[in-house]
């Protein structure tokens, strides 16, 4: 069964319609990127998935997205528990300006879990671990998260999100301001956590899309073009305009 | 020509600079020089500590301490009003409304600045005063109470307005991502909004202090002026402020309680300069980072 249907689904962003009829079936824990032209919604398609895309003045919608089989945007759905169970990673490392400790803590904090002081050490711990940042930051957690490198505040950002165990994690370009060096651990990392977590990430860059995922998704000026498995994607795809794209004659 | 105009304006703009700072030491010695002069008379423990203002019985008698807490209640007071409202307000304007009712309620709050004193002690006479006596039950409504009201208006809006500049510099990437963990509305205020913009409103608030610790025309108009000590918020108090307004026109130039007038400046200017300089303190804390 798929984790994420998104059917019919429309975006105005007060007269812009910038998701056009969107109908999608993302599958359990596989990594799937979402590629395409700047401003072709693929950064709004992300940000519905988890409604953060309420957060911006003017933003209309119609259609369903489900999450295990529940439309996000039926009135009952309460958009907090849905947020904390899909996970976001942004385009720039957005650590909050407090220790590295209380970045991870913070999560676990709002949604109240974990009770102790105790449980929520070992989570903060743990959550490190899986994003191989704990043996560069123990001695130091109570510094500001600020102090670390871009690639490490990145992340941190991911622990961060883990940390309140969520199903799904949505990536926004989050290799966008890292060196490649970075870029080369971010995806390692990202393979890895593949085992454990629904991933969608969306990227401008089309080598990592060809690198980590298993499905691509290909949009264009607010529509889905094609979606299918990442290799076919790149080597025999349906349509034209994929073609162009992922061989560089335009975008 | 042009390196002239060039030499000439950098010269005005230098002896401007300087100017200001000039100003600020003259005021300061001269402050410091009329109080020296009466510390010489008169004991300065006996200033800072005494029970009784008499300027004008023998032997007179200089004891600002009902002053000191007078002024202090009337302070602390339009503080605990002015504090949680101006923080308040300036969350709902920057993250609960749309921008175009930000911009409207901004620049009435701004606009609240621009009210003259004598106003705002003038509506505090006629419509505050009143109510305080009918509604506490006390003699009079002419109390400490009624000077924190409105000087809790008038420190709201530098409160709110600097306050809210902080909250609304707070990058939005930070609500995003506080959102995005799962937190809720208010929860992302609290801990991460208000945590990252703390200096800025903390700057704000003494700020909005300073302001009322210097206020005159208003406290003058409605607390009473009765220097004694009072016992509670619903008494008449007299503010620092307000006996140098109401006195110095009085006295004889170069007399004891001229120079005595001049002490309470000097105690009233190292207050708000420890304020100011703390407020600063908050400032510099908040680019370090």
């Amino acid at each position: 069964m798929s984790k994420i249907e998104i059917k019919s689904f429309n975006l105005y962003y007060t007269n812009f319609h910038a998701l056009k009829d969107i109908s999608i079936n993302i599958e359990d824990k596989r990594i799937t990127t979402i590629i395409g032209p700047s401003g072709c919604g693929k950064s709004t398609l992300l940000r519905s998935i988890n409604r953060i895309n309420d957060t911006i003045e003017g933003v209309r919608t119609s259609g369903e997205i489900n999450v295990y089989g529940e439309n996000i945007y039926d009135n009952k759905i309460d958009v907090d528990i849905l947020r904390r169970n899909v996970g976001m990673v942004f385009q720039r490392p957005n650590p909050f300006p407090i220790s590295i400790y209380e970045n991870v803590a913070f999560g676990l904090r709002v949604n109240r879990i974990g009770s102790n002081r105790w449980t929520i050490s070992e989570t903060v711990e743990k959550s490190l671990k899986a994003v191989l940042l704990w043996d560069n930051v123990k001695d130091r957690l109570h510094k500001s998260a600020l102090s670390l490198t871009l690639e490490e505040q990145q992340r941190l950002c991911i622990a961060r999100v883990i940390a309140v165990t969520p199903r799904i994690i949505l990536l926004d370009e989050p290799c966008s301001s890292l060196d490649p060096v970075a870029i080369q651990k971010i995806e390692e990392l990202m393979i890895q956590l593949k085992n454990r977590y629904t991933i969608i990430i969306v990227t401008h860059n089309m080598q990592q899309a060809a690198r980590v995922s298993n499905d691509t998704a290909f949009m264009l000026f607010g529509k889905l073009v094609e979606f299918d498995k990442t290799e076919k994607i790149f080597t025999n795809p349906l349509k034209k305009e994929t073609e162009d794209y992922v061989s560089g004659r335009f975008g | 020509m042009r390196r002239i105009i060039d030499t000439i304006i950098e010269k005005v703009i230098f002896s401007c600079g300087t100017l200001s700072v000039i100003f600020v030491i003259l005021i300061f010695s001269f402050l410091f020089m009329e109080s020296f002069a009466f510390f010489k008379d008169f004991d300065i423990t006996k200033f800072v500590t005494g029970r009784y203002w008499y300027p004008d019985s023998e032997p007179a008698l200089f004891g600002i301490l009902s002053l000191i807490v007078g002024s202090f209640l009337v302070t602390l007071g339009a503080c605990l009003i002015a504090v949680p409202v101006s923080i308040m307000t300036a969350l709902y304007i920057s993250e609960v409304v749309s921008k175009s009712v930000r911009d409207v309620l901004k620049s009435l709050v701004e606009l609240m600045a621009a009210i003259p004193s004598v106003v705002i002690g003038f509506i505090g006479m006629i419509v505050l005063v009143p109510c305080v006596r009918k509604l506490f039950n006390v003699p009079t409504g002419l109390t400490a109470f009624s000077g924190s009201v409105m000087l809790a208006f008038m420190a709201m809006p530098t409160m709110v307005t600097i306050s809210e500049d902080a909250i609304h510099s707070v990058p939005w990437q930070y609500k995003e991502g506080a959102l995005a963990l799962g937190a809720t509305k208010w929860q992302t205020m609290r801990r991460i909004v208000l945590k990252t913009a703390r200096p800025g409103i903390m700057a704000a608030i003494m700020l909005g202090i300073g302001r009322v610790v210097g206020e005159t025309m208003t406290v003058m108009m409605i607390t009473g002026n009765s220097s004694r000590i009072p016992h509670s918020i619903f008494e008449p108090v007299r503010t620092m402020t307000a006996v140098i307004a109401a006195e110095m026109g009085e006295t004889v130039k170069g007399s004891m309680h001229y120079k005595a007038l001049f002490s309470i400046g000097l105690v009233l200017f190292l207050i708000t300069f420890l304020i100011n300089f703390v407020a600063d303190l908050f400032l510099g804390k908040n680019k370090n980072k």
